[in-house]
């Protein structure tokens, strides 16, 4: 059963692509929501270093050591980024984008230098070869396991064990630092193990997606459920779906136009994104602009509404409270002022006589009328 | 000296000079504007930004040229500050993931163009990809046509806005308030960094252009007060910088030219960061050990003078091992350099052991000036 699974190469790539998706989105929420969502740019950069260092000392491109350098460049990548934000000579977002070019550039230049030939080119840091992550395997009671696959679960388990166990902290040190800290939940060191963790994705994601392709993973799903939901536990699983949806139409996407799958599936993210901005339920464009209508069009309707009221009882009634005289009063345009009283009719607001052609206002728009005026009073 | 001419008279080597010169000037001043409005990591996300433009450039124009290239990476880098405005400011999103998001999708979607060229076997795409980390010996008399008219568009335009940009810069909240159109001005500074991002295609490739951004302004603000001073000097260590990693990428080849300029930019920084003076680490210690010690000595020196009085002999010489008591180790330190500046002198005491200090006349002098002072 599973050794079938294990065969189907279509079915391995998608699932590599969605494991490096859900684990670099459940940690990216937390950037993401704590502003900080450009680490995993640095860091995604940086952990090349990490890995061309420990390369060159133990000549093994998949050692385990791996994981621990490219761990400590990363740490190291915020840590002096923080450093020298704080020495107050550069600013905080200066100070990131010095470091993580320079430790980039100096890992590129080690490759030029020592590591030329070996699978390690420029070329495959950057943008990662999902379709050849099939091929490396390692033979595990029997089966042969694609070492991609084993590492990117090893590491979203860990990830989700660490989002589970400490949700709660996660949380508060996210929306409200101080107070975190005020009750002893240390938010700084659960911002650097967050961190490490991110390193630590991103170099089991180098082979598959890149360097680059990494941060998309981390910092689009997760804005992208952002953006639909208010719910913290929403957008964990919301963007867990999201990368495992663009996991799947971008491979299919990819195979149809022959090209890069990681790029595409990332691409797919990115349009999932567009998407989410211009159609969401509550924070899209359009909800927003059909609110913002809305909202205008009542405002109309409770100025006529004050308009009829002022003048129910005085004697310029007759001209004033005919549909005419708002043109002119009120300097509505005739379509708007047809609109506006069709709308107030239709609330069962204001009535138009055919007696005296005058437009009255029943007893729940008189109500109204009087709310807008005195609000402090209660009808 | 002769093999260094033989290098710099080659035609490539000329061209290439030529081109970080132009690449170093141009990102020096634009950069200056990114890092002081606090906009740096805006140059990441425009300069990955561009790979889409640069392939949909290729695919339309079919070939390798640098002016369809340029033209779309300028286009995609406009498109992608617009993304990101629109992002901060009709979603739910802060900066630092909309920067996050356009400069990832950007890029994914730029891999993919890129990959669909490379596996359709579309002809004259050879080295499309020398534009991720650059290749400085591949330029050509052309390319520099298009990076020197691009490069002079940015410079002329920060001339032409000067008092604008600078305002805009310092106290944009002012500059709304005369009535400028800030958001106009705004876009278009925001903007000119893709025109930087252009010219940096060739040298540095889009993924280590936000250090040339960065490093020559961020060093250039160590040793600069004034905008005028900043702007000349960043684009002073940006053409320095560029021309540096150029040559070494020239006699070694096989470096990419990208990395090497980046790291001689960012050794510039560190330079300036420890030794430009006001502002520089080590300059600053310095500066602190010098106070300090400044500060012991007058304290040392009004000591010495009270101790005087309370004996009814200004000219009364104390002990050593007394003024040890109170300021320990440092007192001996302190009393050398109160004798070099001829403020007291040792004498042999007549009976007791150990040595003993007086205070010469212009020490008095000088003691009695900071008592005075810190009655007042």
């Amino acid at each position: 059963m599973l050794a079938a699974l294990l065969d189907n190469v279509d079915l391995v790539i998608m699932a590599i692509g969605a494991l490096v998706g859900i684990a670099a989105s459940l940690l990216g929420t937390f950037l993401v929501l704590r502003r900080s969502s450009l680490y995993s740019d640095a860091i995604s950069h940086s952990v090349l270093l990490g890995i061309v260092l420990v390369y060159l000392m133990s000549g093994d491109v998949h050692s385990p050591y791996q994981l621990v350098g490219a761990a400590l460049a990363g740490l190291a990548t915020v840590y002096l980024s923080e450093l020298l934000g704080a020495s107050r000579r550069v600013k905080q977002d200066a100070a990131i984008g010095l470091v993580f070019p320079a430790l980039f550039a100096l890992a590129v230049l080690l490759i030029n230098l020592y590591a030329r030939d070996v699978h390690l080119d420029e070329h495959a840091v950057l943008l990662g070869e999902l379709a050849f992550a099939w091929l490396d395997v390692v033979p595990i009671g029997g089966l042969e396991i694609p070492r991609s696959l084993l590492t990117m679960s090893a590491i979203t388990l860990v990830n989700a064990l660490f989002v589970t166990l400490f949700y709660k902290e996660l949380k508060l040190a996210v929306f409200d630092e101080g107070l975190a800290h005020a009750l002893g939940l240390k938010p700084r060191l659960l911002f650097y193990i967050l961190l490490l963790l991110t390193s630590v994705t991103a170099v089991g994601a180098f082979d598959a997606v890149g360097a680059i392709l990494f941060i998309t993973f981390v910092i689009v799903p997760p804005a992208t459920a952002y953006l639909l939901t208010d719910r913290l536990w929403l957008v964990l699983v919301g963007s867990a779906a999201i990368a495992v949806l663009a996991s799947v139409t971008g491979f299919a996407l990819a195979m149809r136009f022959d090209v890069s799958i990681g790029g595409m599936m990332a691409t797919v993210t990115g349009f999932f994104l567009a998407v989410a901005f211009v159609a969401g339920p509550r924070y899209g464009l359009v909800a927003r602009w059909l609110r913002l209508r809305q909202q205008r069009a009542q405002a109309h309707v409770r100025m006529l509404l004050v308009h009829l009221l002022s003048h129910e009882y005085d004697e310029e009634a007759a001209l004033e409270n005919v549909p005419a005289a708002l043109e002119h009063h009120l300097r509505w345009p005739p379509r708007l002022s047809q609109a506006v009283v069709a709308a107030a009719q239709a609330q069962g607001l204001v009535t138009l006589s055919t007696r005296d052609q005058r437009l009255h206002l029943t007893e729940a728009g008189r109500d109204m009328a009087r709310e807008v005026l005195e609000p402090w009073r209660r009808h | 000296m002769d093999g260094l001419w033989e290098i710099v008279s080659d035609f490539t080597v000329r061209n290439a000079l030529l081109g970080a010169l132009i690449l170093g000037t141009l990102s020096g001043v634009l950069g200056t504007f990114a890092v002081l409005r606090e906009q740096s990591l805006l140059g990441d996300a425009l300069s990955h930004a561009a790979l889409p433009g640069i392939c949909i450039g290729f695919l339309i124009a079919g070939s390798r040229q640098l002016w369809p290239l340029a033209l779309g990476a300028l286009a995609a880098g406009a498109v992608a500050s617009w993304c990101v405005l629109l992002l901060v400011r009709y979603s739910r999103l802060k900066a630092d993931a909309s920067m996050g998001v356009v400069l990832s999708t950007f890029f994914a979607a730029g891999t993919v163009l890129l990959t669909y060229i490379q596996n359709h076997q579309l002809p004259g795409q050879a080295g499309l990809d020398s534009f991720l980390f650059g290749q400085a010996a591949g330029l050509l008399p052309s390319d520099l046509w298009v990076m020197g008219a691009v490069a002079a568009a940015g410079v002329g335009l920060v001339l032409v806005f000067w008092k604008e940009f600078k305002l805009l810069t310092f106290d944009p909240g002012f500059a709304r308030s005369l009535g400028w159109p800030v958001r106009l001005l705004e876009g278009l500074l925001t903007s000119m960094i893709a025109l930087a991002v252009v010219v940096g295609l060739q040298m540095v490739g889009v993924v280590l252009m936000v250090a040339m951004l960065i490093a020559p302004a961020a060093a250039a603000r160590q040793w600069a007060r004034r905008l005028e001073t900043m702007v000349v000097l960043a684009a002073l260590f940006g053409a320095t910088s560029g021309m540096a990693g150029t040559l070494i990428s020239l006699v070694r080849p096989g470096l990419a030219t990208g990395p090497l300029i980046v790291l001689a930019a960012t050794g510039l920084v560190v330079v300036s960061l420890l030794i430009a003076p006001e502002r520089g680490l080590v300059w600053r210690a310095v500066q602190r050990r010098r106070t300090r010690a400044a500060l012991e000595s007058g304290r040392v020196l009004v000591d010495m003078l009270q101790l005087a009085r309370a004996h009814g002999d200004e000219s009364y010489a104390s002990a050593q091992g007394m003024i040890s008591a109170v300021y320990g180790a440092d007192a001996e330190a302190a009393l050398l350099r109160l004798e070099k500046a001829g403020l007291v002198e040792p004498v042999t005491p007549e009976h007791g052991t150990g040595r003993h200090w007086h205070l010469t006349e212009k020490g008095r002098e000088a003691a009695r000036r900071l008592l005075k002072e810190r009655e007042e």
